[in-house]
């Protein structure tokens, strides 16, 4: 096994486009247990850590670029990220221990392709788009299009992602993400619900976007979830139609750590709590803008 | 297969040394460096007992590859006491039997430290959620979350 660490995504995507074993290593916080269980064994690993534009967090056309090998640590001190997209950090900091946060990225996060992967859910909900460098120049897709299954992705041979866009927001927006697990802390989502909805001036929700991790093969978006509050006060009523169409989309396994049914039924109660913050936070007053 | 020449800095001291890409600092710390108080436990990130503080950050030592960490700054247990005189944490340690088997104490003395110089005054939920990551199958935890707090309040001067 080799090891690089390209300065430049234009190496990067050279060094990855020779090498059909090569893997990148972001966090590393998977790769290192892949390689270590032998589930992998590639000839090539390419560090992309030295690449200073996958390492940065930019105010970008009144929205933010946020580099794919970010860490949670790293990104959950960023301030002005972390009040305009309270979600998307919680997400991103539920993933793994203090250590863990250390090292652990969006971009890493995404790629790994768990069906379960925290961060994926708010980033979908709150519309970040992931740019992907390859041999064919750059492309911007939305987060949903680039895991299709279990360690499975829409990248191309020697593409990367190598940033997410998170594009400005419309007043009266809140976004929230909450997951399911048997324990207080260190697991894995059995469900997870990312939302983020707008308010107009007289209270009334006038765009959502609902996304659910760990009940199906990839991180589901929801548009009837999304219909059950679009021009309703995110009232009661609103709030047991949106838990239904969630429950109605889960698509689950059994497996050791939740039923199909139970994750089903959960999926219904956690799309109605994390409707419940991402409202409040769309009612704050005094949010802080990029 | 070739191996990699990296420079770093481990507790203070400019270090060099060889290693191929399948090590991880771990590896690298304890069988090149023979700094032997980081300690593999799961090997997989889950148990934290090779907790090394890596540019400022808590990461485990067991998923770095060794061939990252040139030109960084990595701190071990092995930095921690100055000389013969323990950190306040060592100590409280030591005062409290906050360990038994003693193989987590390195992992959990470098977590706290970081915690402590990030949040001089943690509340125990606080500093439960921080050390989640370092798992003792000997105390029961509540003695090292008691030697925490108290060597917090004596760093505050309480």
């Amino acid at each position: 096994m080799r090891y690089e660490a390209p300065e430049t995504m234009e190496a990067a995507v050279e060094l990855l486009s020779t090498d059909d074993s090569a893997r990148v290593l972001s966090g590393g916080t998977d790769l290192l247990v892949q390689l270590r269980a032998e589930m992998i064994d590639p000839s090539l690993v390419v560090d992309v850590k030295q690449i200073a534009q996958m390492r940065s967090v930019e105010e970008e056309n009144r929205g933010f670029r946020v580099g794919a090998a970010v860490s949670g640590a790293e990104l959950g001190e960023h301030e002005v990220f972390k009040s305009v997209w309270p979600g998307v950090v919680e997400a991103f900091e539920l993933i793994g221990s203090t250590q863990i946060q250390g090292r652990a990225t969006l971009g890493g996060n995404l790629c790994n392709a768990s069906p379960a992967a925290d961060s994926v859910p708010a980033m979908i909900a709150a519309g970040a788009i992931a740019t992907i460098h390859g041999p064919g120049g750059q492309r911007d897709v939305p987060v949903e299009s680039v895991a299709t299954g279990p360690g499975q992705t829409s990248l191309g041979k020697g593409e990367l992602v190598s940033s997410f866009y998170f594009p400005e927001q419309p007043p009266r927006t809140g976004d929230a993400y909450l997951r399911f697990i048997p324990r207080t802390e260190m697991d894995i989502a059995v469900v997870g619900v990312g939302i983020c909805l707008s308010l107009d001036g007289a209270g009334i929700c006038n765009a959502a976007k609902i996304s659910l991790g760990a009940v199906a093969a990839r991180a589901l978006v929801v548009q009837e979830a999304a219909d059950a509050l679009i021009g309703t006060s995110v009232d009661g009523e609103a709030l047991a139609n949106l838990s239904e169409a969630a429950s109605a989309a889960a698509n689950p396994i059994d497996d050791k750590r939740g039923t199909k049914e139970f994750r089903i039924q959960v999926t219904g109660v956690m799309a109605r709590r994390t409707a419940a913050i991402a409202l409040a936070r769309a009612k704050r007053v005094n949010k802080g803008k990029a | 297969m070739a191996k990699y020449h990296v420079s770093a800095t481990v507790n203070g001291d400019d270090v060099e040394f060889l290693c191929e890409p399948e090590q991880t600092l771990l590896d690298v710390l304890r069988d090149e460096l023979h700094l032997t108080g980081t300690k593999e436990g799961c090997a997989s990130g889950d148990c934290g007992a090779c907790s090394v503080m890596l540019d400022g950050r808590l990461v485990c030592s067991c998923l770095v590859m060794g061939a990252e960490v040139g030109d960084r700054e990595i701190e071990t247990i092995e930095g921690m006491a100055n000389g013969e005189d323990l950190h306040p944490l060592q100590q409280k340690f030591l005062d409290y039997a906050a360990l038994q088997c003693g193989y987590c104490t390195p992992g959990i003395l470098v977590a706290a430290r970081a915690l402590l110089e990030r949040n001089p005054d943690p509340t125990e939920t606080e500093t439960r959620f921080w050390l989640a990551g370092n798992l003792c199958r000997c105390t029961g935890y509540d003695k090292i979350i008691r030697a925490v707090q108290d060597t917090a309040a004596e760093m505050r001067g309480e």
